[in-house]
């Protein structure tokens, strides 16, 4: 490894708002949702000690903190926040707006499940609700990943080719309150990492831009179209950052990640911290002789269709994993996306889902291990229903 | 600061309005109606904030009359969101210059930064955002277009319309007389947020309006202003009077000409001897089903509320305290 950097101990919260000082974002507006608080709280003190130089606008809700964080981003300023759930839910017409706009704000969302019934635990419920507003999703599994890409988002989103806003998924909780063990970077290696941001436009007097005009039928398919095209092949740049990034701290990042696929018959795919659990499923599973690897999802939007074809190669059965449910529909949201970029293949493993995790339902390996087996009877039998909600009591 | 009354206005187009900038800043080819009195406020609202500025405007009429890609009638850096935040946007707007400039990466001085909405955008839908926004203390103006009601929908009623108008939500029936809530007092709730300037205005008092939106960017802080904007689509009045009922408004006491610095309220345009109401509501199709009883109780209203006005300007107490900077705890 080329660059300084230290190993401390530390709330993952509290590591992501380090990382976001390290990135020097210059403006953020927030409100407090739990479990996003540790983060907000924790940069609010970094600005009140002048350890940061941003300005921290304490808004109103969660509507006011995106639409601020738009403000923000229009004068020039490398703008973050952080939010959750029902936060997440009351920014959402505005998160279209942003993408739109291309202004690269930053986000961490620490997720947590929808009301109602209120529940503060985790699962994906709050971001696949907002799967389509147009923005970079990434899913981190762990405190260092989640540290990486607080720096990383900055350079993806910030690119003027890129030019879109940027979500980073961490689990709420059980991943965004872990104390855990961080590689940290220091400031000159970050700074050598991510330069500071210059727009090509902004609100600027000098040069006075009209942001944010109405579309006619006639344009508004092709602005869409564009936008469309911007997510797609903002791929490329994020695989060039995770690539830049590996080079400098040996830390190497791919949209999916393999974890003992070799040989493997039956795939498992997860996203986020379970993924953590599924890996001791897997070595369990390995260990009695069942021939099972794990898939890790990282990249969400813009979603990478090849990598996970290419992942999965000739397996012949891929177990999805869900923590959101699409109620009254074809599957979960992954689950629907994983079967949809696999239909037009000649060849294709048969596809069985699972929804789990739900409202913060405690994931030991054992379940990993009951549902490949129920998947694997399923297969053999053929499909019984769409998908499954797996361990429901009563 | 000059005081323009009544009759010094009437002759501003004999000697003063040479004095006022030449320059415009919302240009001609907008797609607003004939007669739209909020496009005049617009324009000479944009004058008299000049060149350094931005503007963060809200969804609603005047948005959608002149920003319609690929044209813009605005010369300012300009800046649409949505519909109920436009206030929050400003705030980030505001927050992002002061630390652009606080790390030396803006040159030049720093842009006032402007907010502008309908009444729908302001005493409705994003009333928090304003709230949060004027409770923040940033340093914006804040520009209420009121037409009194939600026109760019189709004249539905917001909770600015008065009493008595007719709208498409609020129409006259057997069991109603159309709108039958009083105006929301924005002003009142402004000054509640312990704003340092908050004032009425309108395009019909041209000096009035201009010197009340360079008092408000002056003002370090937040500012508001309430700019009554004649709608003839709405009001369903003749497109030539826009002009004339803003002056009755006026004149009848149905909206005052007042501003409140620091908690001071003061009468802007005095009106010697007020008219009746009636010289306001007849010319405006969206009153013309009212009744005697219901006009002789606006009459009364309004003179209540006028009253109630005169005694809030001849108070010598201020609305909130104003404590001089240098008195307030020092940090560390």
């Amino acid at each position: 490894m080329a660059v300084k950097a230290h190993r401390v101990g530390m709330e993952v919260s509290i590591a992501v708002s380090h990382a976001v000082q390290l990135a020097r974002a210059e403006a953020i507006a927030a409100y407090p949702i739990t479990p996003q608080t540790h983060i907000v709280e924790h940069l609010s003190s970094l600005v009140a000690n002048g350890d940061l130089e941003a300005e921290f606008v304490n808004v109103e809700s969660e509507h006011s903190a995106m639409s601020a964080c738009i403000g923000m981003s229009a004068t020039g300023a490398r703008t973050y926040t952080a939010t959750s759930s029902q936060g997440l839910a009351l920014m959402n017409e505005i998160l279209f707006i942003a993408s739109a706009m291309r202004l690269p704000v930053v986000m961490t969302v620490a997720n947590r499940a929808l009301s109602g019934p209120l529940s503060i635990w985790n699962d994906h419920g709050d971001i696949m609700a907002a799967r389509d507003i147009g923005w970079i999703q990434i899913f981190v599994e762990n405190g260092q990943e989640a540290f990486d890409h607080s720096i990383m988002a900055f350079k993806i989103a910030e690119h003027y080719k890129v030019l879109l806003p940027t979500i980073i998924n961490l689990d709420g909780f059980i991943l965004s309150h872990v104390v855990e063990a961080m590689e940290f970077l220091d400031q000159e290696t970050v700074d050598s990492f991510l330069p500071a941001y210059h727009p090509r436009f902004s609100l600027d007097p000098k040069h006075p831009v009209t942001m944010g005009a109405f579309a006619m039928p006639e344009v508004y398919t092709e602005v869409k179209m564009s936008h469309q095209m911007a997510l797609v092949n903002s791929y490329e740049r994020i695989q060039k950052v995770w690539d830049e990034f590996g080079d400098l701290t040996g830390r190497r990042y791919k949209p999916v990640e393999s974890y003992r696929t070799k040989g493997a018959k039956v795939l498992l795919l997860t996203m986020g911290c379970l993924s953590e659990v599924a890996e001791e499923a897997v070595d369990q599973m390995r260990d009695a002789g069942l021939a099972v690897g794990l898939l890790k999802l990282r990249l969400w939007r813009p979603f990478p269709f090849e990598a996970l074809r290419a992942a999965v190669g000739g397996t012949e059965l891929l177990v999805v994993i869900d923590r959101a449910l699409s109620l009254g529909g074809a599957a979960g949201p992954v689950l629907a996306e994983v079967r949809s970029a696999f239909y037009p293949m000649a060849s294709r493993p048969q596809i069985v889902g699972y929804v789990i995790g739900l409202g913060g339902r405690d994931i030991p390996p054992e379940t990993f291990k009951e549902v490949v087996a129920q998947a694997q009877a399923e297969a053999q039998q053929g499909p019984t229903a769409e998908y499954h909600i797996f361990g429901v009591r009563g | 600061m000059e005081k323009f009354g009544v009759a010094q206005s009437q002759k501003f187009d004999t000697y003063a309005s040479r004095l006022l900038p030449r320059e415009e800043y919302f240009t001609s080819g907008h797609r607003s109606c004939q007669g739209c009195g909020e496009a005049l406020a617009v324009r000479w609202v944009c004058k008299a904030i000049g060149k350094d500025a931005i503007i963060a405007h809200a969804t609603g009429c005047m948005e959608i009359v002149s920003s319609g890609w690929p044209q813009s009638a605005w010369m300012h850096p300009w800046i649409h969101v949505a519909f109920e935040n436009t206030a929050a946007v400003a705030s980030g707007v505001e927050s992002g210059l002061k630390i652009l400039a606080r790390k030396g990466k803006l040159k030049g001085p720093m842009p006032k930064v402007v907010a502008m909405g309908g009444d729908g955008a302001t005493t409705d839908i994003g009333l928090q955002a304003l709230s949060g926004a004027m409770e923040r203390g940033h340093n914006f103006t804040y520009i209420c277009w009121d037409n009194e009601a939600y026109m760019n929908t189709g004249i539905q009623r917001s909770s600015s319309t008065p009493y008595g108008a007719m709208t498409t939500t609020t129409p006259p029936g057997k069991m109603s007389i159309g709108q039958h809530t009083q105006k929301k007092n924005m002003m009142a709730i402004a000054v509640a947020h312990k704003v340092p300037y908050v004032a009425t205005a309108s395009p019909s008092y041209l000096f009035d309006l201009y010197f009340k939106v360079r008092k408000a960017i002056e003002t370090p802080g937040p500012a508001y202003i309430h700019v009554l904007s004649v709608c003839p689509t709405g009001w369903r009045s003749a497109t030539d009077l826009s002009v004339r009922l803003g002056r009755l408004a006026v004149e009848t006491g149905v909206f005052p000409l007042y501003e409140v610095v620091d908690g001071k309220y003061r009468m802007t345009v005095e009106v010697p001897k007020l008219r009746p109401v009636k010289d306001y509501l007849k010319p405006q199709g969206r009153f013309r089903h009212l009744r005697e009883k219901e006009l002789n109780f606006i009459q009364r209203y309004t003179l209540a509320q006028y009253e109630l006005l005169l005694k809030k300007c001849e108070s010598p107490y201020p609305e909130f305290p104003t404590v001089p900077l240098d008195e307030e705890p020092q940090e560390g």
